[in-house]
């Protein structure tokens, strides 16, 4: 059964691509704070795979150490698609993975946050992404 | 101890559970052949403690877990080399997490001091820092491949150019719908002859609906392996100038033993998987039944010899113990209703930004358990309530102070255990409900004539009714033309009701009266003519003869007297259209609470019996009444009623009678 109307046209759509339960719904209550978003969860890169033709998104956020395919395979991916590849990506990962994540914006990354975030720090990149 | 705080150490023991298998697993391994997914496995196990710690608000854990993962991070990506020494420090720093976690239990005490633990293990990783393995790939292999891999990808690919084996790449394409499982099996091909390396997805060359994919192998067998196993294109992208072909063989055979250790960790299970256990478990009650009206019969012809009643005593053990493991399957299903009232208090902050009002959230009962399906079904009707009243409950803040309130609004989120229901409340402490304005509104709606004679009661429910709102414009919060209906058909395909309170100038309350559970409901089953019905226990308050000449008509509807109370009857036999007569004597059970009470009309009254619901063929779908299927006793399907549609039904009828 359907509740609320989904998605009017003024709504933004957010990928949020992280396969930590617990980290997901941080970085949505995080996200879900700002004006007009609408969010879609992935559990996995594979699911993100399946999301992304569903709608069309504004902006993607994934990390990178997940199973099936990482953040990096995701990014690559999203960005050599003529589909996709204007869609803003952000990395949001921890410290250890500092060497994945300039790996990530050398492949076409647009921003990247480091757990722990503030949530400003997340809001910001994502508000300077959003804009038209 | 709290329930948040139990739930933590019962993960956090899973996880210390599975790092131990993990590392038993590796140490069986010889140093040389480990299990890279291993390793990694084991790492992102500190990792989840780390995290897991850290939400629970317990530091001191954090930053061990936190310094043990920075330890296993060289590991996996070979800045260290594992050696009995590192296998001895990890044994012994998983024995010192499991002591600190069991002193969680007794101690209210959250906070440890790690400080030593902590220069331990930084000093123990400074002395295991290898020289990593820094052979540059550039040039061995494409530019474009190495750009996209990980940090961890590329130490695995390194490795295996260093342990002389093949590089190769797969290609292949599948179709989006099923790509994962596809995967799956082709991943498990190649596990079998070699490491999977990476998995890259790309569009490049594919057509629509589909996804092409490369996958990156290390292995010593030869290519012809890889085409034959996969049925793919293969490609050569590196090999080493010669393999001896013996070794090649040797290490492929360990490598397949490699590949069926996979790393474990905490176990999620599908929550149909626990709905087949309870079917099963249902199964046995039959046939424990069965057992007992064989005993019946033996002792009849027999008398109670001492066979029999060992079998009787046998027959008792088998019955308690079967309720045990019903109990703790259901309790595998329950979950804190703390998970709803978190994405609640985030609804709750979001909004009142947004409309601009302050608000503070009051939070009690979080530890209530609710079943894990009924949470997520319910949380968008929450969500509505909640955004309900923070636009028509809570008044903007001028207001509020010059009716000599607190200037911040206040949403009181409480849950409890009722019986077998849980209750969950949202309360403001706003400027309540005004029966005449909803009158006023109903009447422009034409949702009822202008001098309709409602109770307070009927009032409020005129607000539960499609297409009603209240406020003229549109708002942003929750005048998305949605409204309370919603809600209570929602609460209501659940087994549930609402319920409002509210007082003019104080506030509102709205009580969301849910199931614990949905999976096994004790019902009772009625017979009218040859049809048997199943009423589940929990809407029910009593059952009664009714005798054809205490039943009452007025105006085509009959009532009957129950101790001074007048209760309309609904006749099951006329609801399903069964033929014949209804018999003088018959059976009234009573179901639904205060004004909403009314009797169902059985003709016998049968057994009471535990059932497991399930939903109804397409057909029977959409029937009035019909909450669902379920199976007793061998291949028997009992319909189960839908009270709360039958009372609905019911009451609309009178309230059309006397409108």
């Amino acid at each position: 059964m359907i509740y609320l109307p989904r998605n009017p046209i003024y709504m933004k759509n957010i990928l949020i691509v992280e396969d930590s339960s617990m980290t997901r719904s941080m970085i949505r209550a995080v996200v879900e704070e700002l004006d007009d978003v609408e969010i879609v969860e992935a559990v996995s890169g594979f699911d993100a795979l399946k999301q992304l033709p569903q709608r069309e998104f504004n902006l993607i956020i994934t990390d990178i150490n997940m199973p099936d395919i990482n953040g990096l395979e995701l990014i690559n991916f999203v960005k050599k698609d003529a589909r996709y590849k204007d869609i803003p990506m952000i990395i949001v990962s921890t410290e250890k993975s500092e060497e994945d994540k300039k790996r990530g914006m050398s492949i076409g990354a647009n921003a990247y946050v480091t757990k722990p975030f503030k949530p400003e720090q997340l809001q910001e990149k994502v508000n300077a992404l959003l804009k038209p | 101890m709290r329930g948040s705080d139990k739930e933590f150490i019962a993960e956090a023991e899973d996880l210390i559970e599975s790092a131990v298998n993990t590392l038993l697993g590796i140490q069986e391994q010889p140093v040389k052949e480990i299990d890279p997914d291993a390793v990694n496995g084991l790492f992102r196990v500190m990792h989840t403690l780390k995290g897991l710690s850290g939400l629970y608000g317990y530091q001191g854990l954090t930053d061990i877990s936190h310094a043990l993962e920075s330890l296993l991070d060289d590991i996996r990506l070979g800045k260290a080399e594992l050696s009995e020494e590192v296998f001895a420090f990890l044994f012994k720093y998983i024995d010192v997490i499991r002591s600190i976690v069991n002193g969680f239990k007794d101690k209210k005490q959250k906070k440890i001091d790690a400080s030593q633990n902590l220069a331990e293990i930084e000093a123990f990783r400074e002395s295991m820092k290898a020289a990593g393995s820094g052979e540059s790939l550039k040039g061995k292999l494409p530019d474009e491949l190495l750009k996209v891999l990980s940090e961890y990808e590329e130490h695995r690919l390194k490795t295996n150019i260093k342990d002389g084996k093949n590089i190769y790449v797969v290609r292949t394409v599948f179709n989006l719908l099923d790509f994962d499982v596809k995967l799956k099996d082709l991943t498990a091909a190649i596990k079998a002859l070699g490491e999977l390396i990476s998995t890259m997805p790309t569009s490049e060359g594919v057509p629509d609906g589909s996804l092409g994919f490369h996958l990156l192998i290390g292995s010593s067998k030869p290519i012809d392996d890889f085409r034959k196993s996969t049925g793919c294109d293969v490609e050569t992208l590196y090999s080493p100038a010669q393999a001896e072909p013996a070794r090649a063989e040797e290490a492929a055979a360990e490598s397949i033993e490699g590949s069926l250790k996979t790393s474990a960790s905490t176990v999620r299970v599908d929550i149909q998987k626990l709905d087949r256990i309870l079917n099963t478990i249902g199964g046995i009650n039959m046939t424990k039944e069965a057992i007992d009206s064989i005993w019946d019969e033996l002792s009849e012809e027999y008398g109670h010899t001492p066979a029999l009643i060992d079998l009787y005593r046998v027959a008792q053990t088998l019955d308690r113990k079967l309720a045990e493991l019903q109990g703790q399957v259901l309790e595998i299903r329950m979950v804190p209703v703390a998970q709803i009232f978190s994405r609640l208090g985030q609804v709750v902050r979001r909004y009142s930004r947004k409309v601009n009002k302050k608000i503070d959230i009051e939070l009690y009962g979080e530890e209530t358990e609710i079943d894990k399906f009924l949470a997520e079904e319910i949380i968008d009707a929450l969500v509505h309530i909640v955004r309900n009243s923070i636009d028509h409950g809570l008044e903007p803040s001028d207001e509020r102070v010059k009716a000599g309130k607190k200037e911040a609004g206040k949403i009181r989120l409480r849950a409890m255990q009722r019986g077998n229901n849980v209750v969950i409340e949202v309360s403001d402490d706003g400027r309540g409900i005004r029966p005449e304005r909803i009158i006023e509104k109903a009447v422009e709606k034409n949702l009822i004539e202008p001098d309709a004679q409602l109770t307070l009661r009927e009032v409020y429910d005129l607000m539960f009714l499609p297409g009603f709102s209240t406020k003229e414009s549109v708002s942003e919060v929750s005048g998305r033309g949605v409204g309370l209906d919603i809600v209570r058909d929602k609460a209501a395909s659940l087994g549930g009701f609402v319920e409002v309170s509210s007082k003019v100038g104080d506030g509102t309350k709205f009580s969301l009266t849910l199931p614990i559970t949905l999976a096994i409901v004790r019902s009772l089953l009625v017979k009218s003519g040859d049809e048997r019905f199943a009423v589940p226990l929990s809407s029910m308050s009593e059952t009664v003869t009714v005798d054809k000449s205490a039943i009452n008509s007025i105006e085509g509807r009959r009532f009957f007297n129950l101790r001074g109370d007048v209760v309309p009857l609904v006749f099951l036999r006329e609801l399903f259209d069964i033929p014949g007569p209804q018999p003088d004597h018959s059976f009234a059970a009573i179901v639904g609470y205060g004004d909403r009470k009314i009797g169902l009309i059985a003709d016998e009254l049968l057994v009471q019996h535990d059932i497991v619901i399930k939903s109804v063929s397409e057909y029977l779908e959409g029937t009035k009444g019909i909450a669902g299927a379920a199976e007793i006793g061998r291949h028997e399907v009992i319909l189960v009623l839908d009270v709360e549609a039958i009372i609905e039904e019911s009451l609309t009828k009178k309230a059309q009678a006397t409108v």
